[in-house]
């Protein structure tokens, strides 16, 4: 049994210590809000919070979180009440929709570290694969959520 | 801010947004209607529970409190397809849009009932504008049927009253809400034929309306088929042969069947191999290990080099002749040219890496099928299904489920031949199966391998007289539906070459032709199909005559394109919206170009700069789109941004590559697709000419390339003419 913390809650789970904790999200914990999409932490699908730094969970061991908090796209906002969440629904950024929860926390977390990104920090700190293309409403809802919106990349 | 609208919420465990239609039973399809559709069908009247909504008609029903379900037959992958089909319904209606869900119909119902609600294949740009004649008509039989039964309660003329925002007004002035009315309208026969509205009427049609199923995509509680958990569910990863084409030919499941979690490992078809498992991480983790032996037929030596000679010799060979079109008497014009200009080009082959990786789940019993999927086609899913396991089509039943992602690639049902092929050696046992990226990238149906020899002929004033595209490459339709091939011919070779759609129609000696080329990879539709390739081969190489000629490409063009307004027009809107008559940024270059495709009408823009050190920097792009109507503006916007995502990752980036017969590239890391810090500003211009329906998922990804290679000729004098462009030397000459 490991114990991890989920979204405030303690979690204790069956899976050997090398599980990803993606999988242990999706299967072990029935929260399939963190998608699969590579398994070689190339796309950010799978992006969650480990004490609020964005991480790619599919390969990151259940053995390495230790007392670490982990937040998924389940634990912001079920309401979509979160800042990033309410830009999102403003802009129309989703499409397919598959990439936004990994997305979403990628730009939480680039926002908590930068509240006021440039296009160029934006560009940086976002590489999560999104095959529709809402790259340019992903980049213009961050600068809604930042309080940026005229300078917004996106027409 | 209030919540939009939502889809309803997700059954209790599976996730089905979809019509019940099992409460209900079908007592007659009505008689089709003019266009061939069965649009009325009798239902009974509605069972007594207070919670069914009425149907009023078959394409939606509306709750006591006003809540219209809109039934939608295509699948939503992102397109907006959903939202757009809801808005043509409800302008018809005269609902209050405020108060709209929709939910999918059902495959079986859909078969139980003929199809009623017509094909559920999404695809070829299609939603939209190959339901549009009955989804409105399926609305404005409902505003009929709701009016003529508020009319009865009254005891007043139909013709006296109106409605409008779901309120049906009477000239006395009293009004009934739809939802008052709902119950009683349901009862009444649909009228078999009602007028729809003039555009200039539409009040929803037309509008950027906000998407109906956005919600669900920012919390992380749409549920993809991949999140679908069905009670008592295991869960399966799976590997086909490697080449394609090749045969299983034996596995040892003993050395890997005490890991943790795994219950069963299968044989899969003829040619692959599945482990059944707990967990879905378990079944991943045990096939790894699990030692397998392949027959890997006659094809594994076969390498991307041998392909390209096979290529090569199309270009120069003389079949295919006549498969295109012909004009005049191009070689004797080529002949007599003043300036002749040849030019070889080559695109690659490419997987459509939708980034929700293909998935079905099924449960199998002595007596019926059931699966859960995100499909492009609902109707095929349910026919696989049937024919996988041997059990008749009313067998099956399909809960479908929006995608991650489609492309064109989820219109194949080789998936869901799978899922049910394993969960029929485990009876009564619901079965996930998941294939890894490795798998989605080795077994895709990939967009065709292909080539193009170009030869023009101009005259002594630099007029273009003669032109000959000649394509050597794979045909989808030999590989997918080789009946449909004739005298070396493929329907969708010359995607925005035909007759009717090519706009240099103006050249007095044109010759295009196809020499087929076919390799034992497997082919399909790529979002775009061939006007991909074929808007690179001869938007570029209309590019280098202008270059040639000696005149500006945009002049170029509009001469080249005299008889053909509509692309004139969107030409003209793009190059407006570039600046095109300005100069650009000093460092800065444009190029562009036009196509046609899917019955809509692109071009496009680019401002791009290219460093020193032959670095590409993709500034700007200006689109403009004439798909006739325009449904819903903000949605075509987001699908022409996506397109030029979609179409630089091919431009800039993508290629499979054959090594021994298997496709060489596995994952995002050795097939790089296009990310935010490439991403350039879109500017889209919309310019609906109205009087047709075009497509849009599709039209806009053809011009995305050309543009782009057309400026960055201008800005290096390089003409890169084999994509991916990655392998470029972009230094400036």
């Amino acid at each position: 049994m490991v114990k991890i913390s989920v979204n405030g809650t303690m979690h204790d789970v069956d899976a050997p210590p090398d599980t990803p904790v993606l999988w242990v999200l999706r299967e072990w914990l029935g929260m399939t809000g963190t998608k699969f999409g590579c398994g070689i932490a190339q796309c950010g699908a799978c992006s969650i919070h480990i004490d609020g730094q964005v991480t790619r969970s599919c390969m990151l061991p259940l053995g390495q979180v230790g007392n670490a908090k982990i937040t998924t796209i389940e634990g912001l906002s079920p309401t979509v009440a979160h800042p990033v969440q309410k830009a999102w629904l403003e802009l129309e950024v989703p499409q397919c929709g598959y990439c936004q929860s990994g997305q979403i926390m990628a730009a939480v977390s680039l926002l908590k570290q930068n509240p006021k990104p440039s296009d160029a920090d934006i560009d940086a700190a976002m590489s999560n694969i999104c095959r529709c293309g809402t790259y340019p409403r992903i980049k213009a809802a961050i600068h809604a959520a930042a309080g940026n919106a005229g300078k917004a990349g996106a027409a | 801010m209030p919540p939009p609208a939502m889809l309803a919420k997700p059954a209790r465990h599976n996730g089905g947004t979809q019509m019940h239609i099992a409460r209900r039973q079908f007592l007659t399809v009505a008689t089709a209607a003019a266009g061939g559709l069965a649009i009325g069908i009798t239902v009974p009247p509605a069972a007594s529970a207070a919670d069914i909504a009425p149907e009023i008609g078959i394409w939606l029903t509306i709750a006591p409190d006003d809540t219209i379900t809109v039934r939608i037959a295509r699948s939503e992958m992102g397109q907006g397809t959903l939202t757009g089909l809801a808005q043509l319904v409800c302008d018809e209606l005269d609902g209050n849009w405020a108060k709209v869900k929709a939910e999918y119909v059902t495959p079986e119902a859909n078969l139980a009932s003929k199809r009623a609600w017509g094909p559920m294949s999404t695809g070829g740009s299609q939603g939209i504008r190959g339901s549009v004649v009955y989804v409105r008509k399926g609305g404005a039989a409902a505003r009929a049927m709701l009016i003529q039964a508020a009319a009865t309660q009254w005891n007043v003329p139909v013709a006296e009253c109106s409605a409008s925002d779901s309120v049906i007004t009477h000239s006395s002035g009293k009004t009934l809400r739809y939802g008052e009315v709902a119950d009683a309208a349901s009862k009444l026969p649909v009228p078999a034929e009602v007028p729809v509205k003039d555009p200039k009427a539409w009040k929803i049609i037309g509008k950027g309306v906000k998407r109906l199923d956005t919600v669900e995509k920012l919390n992380g509680s749409l549920v993809f088929a991949i999140d679908v958990a069905v009670p008592g569910m295991l869960n399966a990863a799976i590997m086909a042969c490697p080449v394609p084409g090749g045969k299983l030919k034996s596995f040892d499941g003993s050395k890997i069947k005490s890991m943790a979690g795994v219950r069963h490992v299968v044989a899969v078809g003829d040619d692959a191999v599945a482990v059944v498992a707990d967990k879905f991480y378990q079944a991943k983790t045990a096939l790894a290990r699990l030692p397998i032996r392949w027959d890997e037929g006659a094809n594994s030596n076969v390498n991307s080099a041998d392909i390209a000679e096979l290529l090569k010799t199309g270009l120069s060979a003389t079949d295919g002749l006549g498969t295109g079109q012909k004009i005049g008497d191009f070689e004797a014009a080529f002949a007599g040219a003043a300036k002749k200009i040849e030019a070889d080009y080559a695109t690659p082959f490419l997987n459509h890496a939708a980034l929700e990786p293909m998935n079905c789940t099924a449960m199998f019993t002595a007596d019926s099928i059931e699966i859960w999927v995100g499909t492009q086609n609902g109707d095929a899913a349910l026919a696989a299904a049937s024919e996988a396991c041997g059990l008749p089509l009313a067998a099956v039943k399909v809960h479908k489920h929006h995608l991650g992602g489609g492309f064109g690639r989820k219109g194949q049902q080789d998936v869901v031949r799978q899922a049910v092929q394993i969960a029929k050696q485990v009876p009564g046992v619901p079965v996930k199966l998941i294939w890894s990226r490795e798998e989605d990238m080795r077994h895709g149906f990939n967009r065709p391998v292909s080539m193009a020899r170009m030869r023009a002929g101009l005259d002594a004033n630099g007029d273009l007289v003669a032109l000959h595209a000649r394509v050597s490459g794979q045909s989808i339709f030999a590989y997918l539906f080789p009946n449909g091939v004739k005298d070396g011919a493929d329907p969708v070779t010359f995607q925005g070459w035909t007759t009717a759609e090519f706009g240099y129609n103006a050249i007095p000696n044109l010759l295009i032709d196809y020499a087929m080329r076919n390799t034992h990879v497997p082919v399909g539709f790529w979002r775009g199909v061939n006007t991909n390739q074929n808007a690179v081969y001869m938007e570029c190489f209309i590019d280098e005559i202008a270059h040639a000629a000696g005149k500006d490409p945009l002049e170029f063009r509009r001469k080249l394109l005299a008889r053909a307004p509509k692309q004139l027009a969107v030409l003209n809107a793009a190059a407006a919206q570039i600046g095109w008559d300005k100069p650009a940024p000093p460092g800065v270059f444009r190029g562009l170009c036009q196509n046609v495709g899917f019955g809509a009408y692109t071009a496009a823009a680019a401002e791009v700069s290219v460093s020193k050190d032959g670095v590409l920097k993709i500034h700007r792009i200006a689109a403009a789109t004439d798909p006739g109507y325009a449904v819903n503006p903000d949605q075509i916007k987001a699908q022409v941004e996506g397109s030029f995502a979609y179409g630089l990752s091919a431009a800039l980036y993508s290629e499979i590559t054959i090594e021994n017969g298997r496709i060489a590239e596995s994952n995002f890391d050795s097939y790089p697709v296009l990310r935010m810090e490439d991403m350039p500003k879109v500017e889209t211009v919309i310019v609906p000419s109205g009087g047709f329906w075009g497509g849009v998922g599709e039209p806009t990804i053809a011009v995305a390339a050309p543009a782009v290679l057309n400026a960055i000729f201008a800005a290096t004098g390089k003409r890169v003419r084999t994509l991916p462009l990655r392998y470029a030397d972009l230094k400036p000459a």
